[in-house]
């Protein structure tokens, strides 16, 4: 292995590389250098996923024991909670921000915004990103976007609480419900910086992947990991905008008096004003990122399982090419079937069948990545790794949760499971808990690279297996109760007796969700202690052939202190043998990217 | 059963965590020592690749407990026309997706437990086989197929809403937080309204002027004749709410602003369903809960619970404000006759502006 670094440092002396002076501001808090504003991401995205499941956590203990004093709310909520006993409003506003963390600030910022910063340029082999001054900026707006939302849990009249989905007229009229107040103001506000923020991220990551990747990294030679990033990004650059001019048209309603999407409007004793508007028309805009959004947030979390099951497979990716092709596929799919949220809207039923069928179609491609999967573990030399298990488990929750979308993207089956616990059970394993658990795995794989320290492998596996567990023992019997008609979104279901039958599965849903949450304090516990006092990592712990593991362990501000290495072939020379059935490095089971083709070696033609 | 389940369950719970605390003991032996311990051995990866097996086959137990504990949960049969083909799809693609969950999740926890790391095993450089992906993307090609296709046939069916002869026009209107229901009266059809002629006791903002909305009548209860489509219209007053009749298939959206409509035709009594096998047994569970819960109440000094008897229900299914999760409206469906004599209760719109007036 000594060998195969020393190679590299060998080729040419292209690009010469200063290092300037830094303070402890321009390294740790302004700093341009791509590795940190990543762990920036990264930090900041665990914060607010530990809000975001602690306000889970709240919902579930008032599902499970509706309208029951609790000291925790009295504690936690304290006006919201008179006597403890939790207030319908509140129960809304925590439904509502506990999505919109998780979905843009924990599994956009948090995953995508880490993992794309940390790995474009060491992947590719670049210095930094593109613009890093823009990719500084970028994570700063980040920050003041989740500084905002967190301040909007402190109003007066409490934060939004009209459904992440923020469906007008009830989040545009503030006589609607006190949320829709303040509340709602500081939400647009929030997601407006958090737009501005994602879309000069993500046009930073395609200029990166398109004009900065090192000599021989031919797009065919990418990594899929950086692929994920590269077209989500793109998706992120498509649809963003969208919403971006919803909530800006919202903000008029709201504020100017303009009927984009109100009409007819008696509420509280009193006729408003506009007239012509269409909640509808929001509802096409709102999905049109919606939808795509799933697959912000899904595509880096197959990236980076793609990259971890190859390298811990000890095998190539099966079908790279497919891969490829699927997340191509899957990108520009995303952007036509946003209306399979919208079947029973009251749009035309026409509509309805053509989303249908673009639905179908996304399915394909995603089925293609599932067994893909599958095949590439088939004798393999399995490493089993955090990493690898938080992968597998990926895999696991993807075909589950993707499998009920066949009933939820049938317009005609979607009629009535449609806002029941059925979605909340769908939507939960197949994103949430997917890219959850791409992000855990990524944590893991990257860690080494990312503190130069190991984390310790057996709280690792503790916390895989108690999270495996809980999350399909939240998240699969939650299925049954919406079959059963349980509408989403209840501050309880006490008022309707035919739901009382359900009331233990909602209890031991809770159960699952507090030993799941706590379990987490497993990781949080094992990142913090690992940064610290972890084990120092060898250069290369997973014997893998990406580029980032050939800097050499010093964390420097243009990645390699020499020149940077060229590639000579894909990512995923993983056992390749030459004819003789002997490894193409003799006793070695890898062959890094860097590595020139050895005598009588043909290239993967992949 | 339930008892059972959450029994097994926390079982699962405990023998995970005291196997974790034995791979935690492992992990202090000397190997541990160096960069290197962080880093899965043989040991490991025969311990995770059993996990992997002890897993799927305890998830499977878990999915066939779910099936046969929660059998219950699922809504009885359709009191509705095209119900019975809704749930016939429903049941096919149930079938079909977990007979592709129960294999694909063998061979991928299967294939982690079999090849899991070994030192001297050498993994097969394996990168690409054209006609196995041909395959694997046919199959679900001709599968989703054959389910969208039926799927789209039933919804072209289900949303054409003038597809009935003589049906009966309804309109049910949504607001912050309860439903009305507007019958059209003898000449079947809906006077114009808007909430801008909400005044009064013209609660539902009916136009005075428009001679069809005389006759028109408003309740609080939504009585359907058996056998009879009926088209919904659907109105709302403030903000989006979502019309639900879990029991005969139907949800569609009140936009504020627009009419949106829904037809079906109600197939079972009110009466009928109450008495199914199905629905007594259920009702029976039902009131055993709240006998129970009653005495809880009682002797904590609360009021007891009343009996449950099931009827139809209409709930709201759109984020709606405050009291969202309690708008509901009881739906009666009766004979031809019985529906006739309540119609006869009920005040029309010209009599309520008359008496309004005196
Ligand atoms: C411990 C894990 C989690 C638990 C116990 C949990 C629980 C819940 C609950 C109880 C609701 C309210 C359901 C409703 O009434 O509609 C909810 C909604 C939601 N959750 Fe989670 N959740 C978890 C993790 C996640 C993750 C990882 C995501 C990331 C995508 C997520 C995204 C959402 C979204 C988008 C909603 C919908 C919010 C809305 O209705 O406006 N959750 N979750
Ligand atoms: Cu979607
Ligand atoms: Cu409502």
């Amino acid at each position: 292995m000594g060998q195969v670094i020393a190679a590299a440092t060998e080729h040419g002396h292209d690009d010469g590389h200063h290092h300037h002076k830094e303070t402890f501001v321009t390294k740790y808090i302004f700093s341009t250098d791509h590795k940190m504003i990543a762990k920036q991401y990264l930090i900041t995205g665990l914060i607010m996923g530990a809000i975001g499941i602690l306000m889970s956590v709240l919902m579930r203990m008032q599902i499970a024991n509706p309208e029951q004093p609790n000291v925790i709310f009295e504690a936690l909520l304290g006006k919201w909670a008179p006597g403890g006993v939790m207030d319908p409003n509140i129960y809304l506003a925590l439904v509502t921000i506990h999505g919109t963390i998780m979905v843009f600030f924990v599994l956009t910022a948090g995953l995508s915004g880490t993992f794309s910063n940390f790995l474009i340029p060491l992947q590719i082999g670049a210095r930094d990103m593109a613009s890093g001054f823009l990719n500084m900026v970028s994570y700063w707006l980040f920050f003041l976007s989740s500084a905002i939302m967190i301040s909007s849990l402190f109003v007066e009249l409490g934060p939004a609480a009209a459904g992440w989905t923020i469906y007008p007229p009830l989040s545009a009229v503030a006589k609607a419900m006190p949320g829709s107040g303040m509340g709602m103001t500081l939400w647009l506000v929030s997601m407006a910086i958090f737009i501005a923020s994602s879309l000069l991220g993500s046009l930073n990551y395609v200029v990166t992947v398109i004009n900065m990747r090192t000599k021989g990294m031919s797009m065919t030679r990418l990594p899929l990991t950086i692929w994920a990033f590269f077209v989500t990004a793109i998706i992120g650059v498509v649809s963003f905008p969208v919403l971006f001019a919803a909530a800006l048209l919202l903000i008029m309603d709201r504020s100017f008096g303009t009927s984009f999407f109100l009409s007819d409007i008696y509420i509280k004793g009193e006729v408003l004003a506009h007239q012509g508007g269409s909640p509808v028309l929001f509802e096409h805009l709102f999905w049109f990122l919606g939808h795509p959004e799933v697959y912000i947030v899904l595509l880096p979390a197959l990236g980076i399982t793609s990259e971890i099951i190859a390298t811990n497979s000890r095998k190539p990716i099966f079908g790279y090419r497919a891969m490829v092709a699927s997340i191509l596929a899957i990108a520009f799919l995303s952007t036509i079937v946003w209306g399979h949220h919208m079947f029973v809207s009251g749009m035309n039923p026409f509509l309805g069948s053509v989303f249908t069928f673009t639905t179908l179609l996304i399915a394909i491609p995603s089925a293609v990545k599932a067994f893909n999967y599958i095949t590439t573990l088939w004798k393999g030399n399995l490493q089993l790794n955090p990493a690898m298990l938080f992968s597998i488990g990926l895999v696991s929750t993807f075909i589950t949760g993707g499998l009920t979308g066949i009933i939820l993207g049938d317009s005609t089956l979607d009629i009535n499971v449609h806002d029941t616990y059925f979605v909340v059970a769908h939507f939960h394993l197949v994103m949430g808990i997917s890219a959850l658990y791409g992000l855990f795995a990524g944590v893991y794989h990257w860690f080494p690279k990312m503190f130069n320290k190991m984390m310790n492998k057996n709280l690792g596996y503790a916390h895989f297996w108690l999270t495996a567990i809980g999350a399909y023992g939240v998240f699969f019997p939650m299925h049954f109760i919406g079959m059963a008609g349980l509408p989403r979104r209840y501050y309880t279901n006490t008022n309707f007796p035919y739901f009382d039958d359900l009331a233990d599965t909602n209890q031991l849903i809770t159960y699952f969700a507090i030993a799941t949450a706590l379990a987490q304090l497993i990781f949080v516990y094992n990142f913090v202690k690992s940064i610290f006092y972890g084990k120092k990592a060898p250069a290369n712990p997973w014997k893998s052939n990406t580029l980032e593991w050939t800097t050499g362990d010093k964390h420097i501000h243009g990645n390699w202190d020499g020149p940077i290495p060229h590639v000579h072939r894909w990512a995923y020379d993983y056992s390749k043998v030459n004819e003789n059935g002997e490894y193409v490095i003799p006793g070695q089971d890898y062959t890094p990217q860097h590595i020139p083709l050895q005598d009588g070696e043909e290239e993967m033609n992949h | 059963m339930t008892a059972f389940l959450i029994i097994l369950i926390a079982a699962l719970f405990v023998i995970a965590l005291w196997q974790i605390s034995k791979i935690v003991q492992l992990g202090k032996s000397p190997e541990a020592n160096g960069a290197d311990g962080e880093i899965a051995n043989d040991a490991d990866n025969n311990r995770q690749g059993k996990y992997m097996l002890y897993f799927v086959i305890a998830m499977y137990v878990m999915m066939i407990a779910c099936f046969i504990g929660y059998q219950d949960y699922f809504l009885p049969d359709a009191a509705s026309a095209h119900g019975a083909e809704y749930d016939s799809l429903l049941l096919l693609t149930t079938v079909v997706i977990m007979i592709v969950q129960f294999l694909t999740q063998a061979l991928l926890h299967w294939f982690s437990y079999k090849y899991r790391g070994r030192k001297g095993q050498k993994a097969l450089f394996y990168a690409d086989n054209d006609r196995l992906e041909f395959i694997w993307t046919a199959i679900p090609v001709v599968v989703l197929a054959g389910l969208i296709l039926w799927g789209l046939f039933s919804w072209n069916d289900i949303m054409d809403v003038d597809k009935h002869e003589d049906p009966l026009v309804v309109e049910v209107y949504a607001y912050q937080f309860g439903w009305k229901v507007r019958y059209s009266g003898a000449d079947n059809t809906l006077g114009d309204a808007n909430v801008r002629f909400i005044e009064g006791a013209n609660i539902l903002g009916i136009d005075p002027t428009d001679a069809d909305g005389k006759d028109d009548m408003v309740a609080t209860e939504l009585h359907l004749p058996v056998n009879r489509p009926v088209v919904f219209n659907f109105r709302s007053q403030d903000v989006l709410h979502s019309a639900y009749m879990p029991h005969f298939r139907a949800q569609m959206n009140v936009v504020p602003g627009m009419v949106t409509k829904f037809s079906f035709t109600p197939t079972v009594t009110s009466e009928d369903y109450k008495s199914t096998e199905f629905m007594t047994e259920k009702v029976r569970k039902i009131n055993e809960i709240r006998r129970q819960k009653s005495k809880e109440l009682e002797a904590a000094g609360d009021v007891a619970l009343d009996p449950y008897e099931f009827e139809y229900y209409l709930l709201c299914n759109k984020i709606c404000g405050a009291s969202h999760y309690n708008m509901q409206m009881k739906i009666v469906v009766e004979s031809e006759e019985d529906y006739n004599k309540w119609l006869e209760t009920q005040t029309t719109f010209e009599t309520t502006l008359a008496n309004a007036e005196n």
